[in-house]
């Protein structure tokens, strides 16, 4: 054998081997993410209005016009961004606060567990349309069984999806119930990766619970804590479904996110240009955020 | 972010035996004895994830006036079919044409990622060659991009190639993602090369021992991927609404949110709808339950 640490560098094929079994994937790549990352910039530079022959250079007018309050796109943009943000504000802390105890409670050891688990897991792997109409019926403020078993406790009618703040509790607690899965499955991986002799270890020195807990526990999930938290931020980011099922951006535009407001300017009103613009600006936070979380991880490393 | 380690596995007894990595027979914080208490909060926990769809269920076996009663019915007061009936007759909302779309779309999306990600990854995981570092580089990139950036100019793509309205426009593009080619790699990686070596020596070349050797070995990570690859074309949701536009077109994603519009309050109808969405995927969810869920856990480790 060549190697000596059973690694051999035999090379079993010829050079143009590689590229061959890439070729495929790069295909795509290539067509899909890279052309359209470079094709989208050319796109924000121009008044690209898809119903038009021509689509003159603007330079960079569309991203001016974003901050230029006297813009008929400003209130729709900076709209969406702000409800987007209030979203994140409050969506985060229970989709990352919720699943970190439900993890906690699955990681005893009990005859059933993989069964819960499996359990708290379905409602992930519906899509936000069968989710949306589900919640939507729940959620009717006539016909509903939310507004039913209350009115049962002498609750009165709730506008849960025509006034606010119902109406954000409304898309809250349906992403709450179709998400919190995800995230709990990933926190007890992180828990069950965590090796038990330093459990054992911590006990032979006295600990008690809390103090496991706080010395092992909580430093052992940092980089499983600081995953959940960008990908659950920049889920919250990417709300789309939910309201545009449930409440249809509104009352008023209320519920109108980023993406919302970007999908209607360029693929319902076709003013491509403006609709890119906006997604690079929406990308550049959202990417701010990726940072921080690289950092943050290797920090640690 | 991509790593050379080993797969970690959530249970200890899929992980793949042959992989010489130690086992993770780590269990933390467990050795307590759960009471009845954990039980009676578990199954309430359980209920508030279950009732939603069982909910979801029994109405669309109700009338119209059952599902609209006050106070609330929880049984039909007669067990109909009328609402299937209907989804299956209207020409306007053709719900079987969408559920045909829908397997079609998804099963294409998944073959293409199998086959795109799996010979990538093989290349990545075994192969020197000129402009590796930099696909390396392009790949870790589009992690950080997120996907709405390519609404616009993607959108622009199939209307030139023809795909808008298309069940390509559903199956291809998505299929550019890093995520199966990572995850296949670090699987590729486990496998002990002294397999592939043996093979060599009897004469095979790369595509023999890829397809005969790495594949086979591989099977749990192809088919958590496959589930994966299906769930998302079946589930995806924001594009499909914008890329699609007739009703026999239509998967069933945006068909619902069209199904919402076309009878508002006759929930039995928009229910026997979702209900056509949510069964395939309960379904293929109960069977393979584990995959998806080692699939999902793994994502966490990763870093």
């Amino acid at each position: 054998m060549a190697g000596t640490m059973g690694r051999p560098t035999l090379r079993h094929y010829r050079p143009i081997t590689p590229y061959l079994f890439v070729a495929p994937f790069v295909v795509l790549l290539l067509t899909f993410l890279v052309f359209p990352a470079i094709f989208g910039v050319w796109i924000s530079l121009h008044n690209w209005d898809f119903m038009l022959p021509g689509k003159p250079w603007v330079g960079l007018q569309n991203y001016i016009d974003l901050f230029d309050s006297a813009s008929v796109i400003f209130h729709p943009f900076w709209n969406g961004m702000k409800n987007t943000f209030l979203f994140v504000l409050i969506s985060v802390p229970f989709l990352v606060s919720i699943p970190l105890l439900l993890s906690l409670l699955l990681n005893k050891k009990f005859p059933g567990r993989t069964f819960f688990r499996a359990i708290i897991f379905t409602p992930f792997v519906l899509g936000v349309a069968v989710v949306g109409v589900l919640f939507g019926y729940l959620f009717d403020p006539e016909v509903g069984l939310v507004n039913g078993l209350l009115s049962g406790l002498g609750i009165g009618k709730i506008a849960w999806l025509t006034s606010q703040p119902q109406a954000w509790i409304t898309i809250l607690i349906t992403t709450i119930w179709w998400t919190i899965g995800f995230n709990a499955v990933i926190f007890l991986a992180g828990l069950q990766s965590l090796p038990e002799q330093l459990y054992e270890a911590a006990e032979l020195d006295g600990a008690g619970r809390w103090g496991k807990f706080r010395h092992i526990t909580i430093p052992g999930l940092r980089n499983v804590f600081i995953f959940v938290l960008t990908t659950t931020i920049l889920a919250s980011a990417n709300l789309f479904g939910q309201p545009y099922l449930l409440t249809h951006g509104g009352p008023g535009d209320s519920t109108t996110t980023a993406i919302m407001a970007m999908t209607n300017e360029g693929l319902r009103g076709f003013r491509m240009g403006t609709a890119a613009a906006m997604s690079y600006l929406l990308a550049l936070v959202l990417a701010l955020v990726s940072i921080a979380n690289f950092l943050l991880m290797r920090e640690r490393k | 972010m991509t790593t050379t380690t080993t797969p970690i596995y959530v249970d200890e007894e899929s992980a793949p035996r042959q992989n010489g990595g130690a086992p993770h027979r780590r269990r933390a914080y467990s050795r307590t004895r759960v009471g009845p208490l954990t039980y009676v909060a578990m199954t309430l926990i359980s209920l508030i994830f279950v009732l939603p769809l069982v909910w979801m269920l029994l109405t669309t076996f109700k009338t119209e006036s059952d599902a609209r009663s006050i106070p609330i019915r929880i049984m039909p007061s007669e067990w109909t079919l009328r609402a299937y009936k209907l989804i299956f007759a209207d020409a306007a909302n053709p719900v079987y044409l969408w559920l045909v779309n829908s397997f079609a779309v998804s099963v294409l999306h998944m073959l293409l990622v199998l086959v795109v990600a799996s010979t990538a990854a093989y290349a990545l995981s075994r192969m020197r060659f000129v402009g590796r570092n930099v696909l390396f580089g392009v790949l870790i990139a589009t992690l950080f991009v997120p996907g709405f950036i390519f609404f616009m100019p993607n959108y622009l793509t199939m209307s030139t190639l023809g795909w808008l309205d298309s069940y390509w426009a559903l199956v291809v593009p998505g299929a550019a993602n890093a995520f199966g080619v990572f995850f296949l790699r670090q699987f590729f990686l486990a496998i002990p090369r002294e397999l592939e070596e043996s093979a060599l020596i009897d004469g095979a070349n790369s595509w023999t021992i890829f397809t005969r050797i790495v594949l086979p070995l591989s099977k749990p990570a192809l088919v958590t991927l496959a589930v994966l690859s299906f769930l998302g074309a079946w589930n995806d949701f924001v594009w499909p609404v914008f890329v699609l536009f007739s009703p026999d077109k239509m998967t069933l994603a945006p068909g619902l949110a069209t199904l919402q519009g076309a009878y508002t309050t006759d929930y039995p109808v928009v229910m026997a709808g979702a209900a056509m969405a949510a069964i395939p995927v309960l379904i293929l969810y109960v069977v393979v339950q584990r995959y998806v869920i080692e699939g999902v856990a793994n994502s966490g480790l990763k870093g």
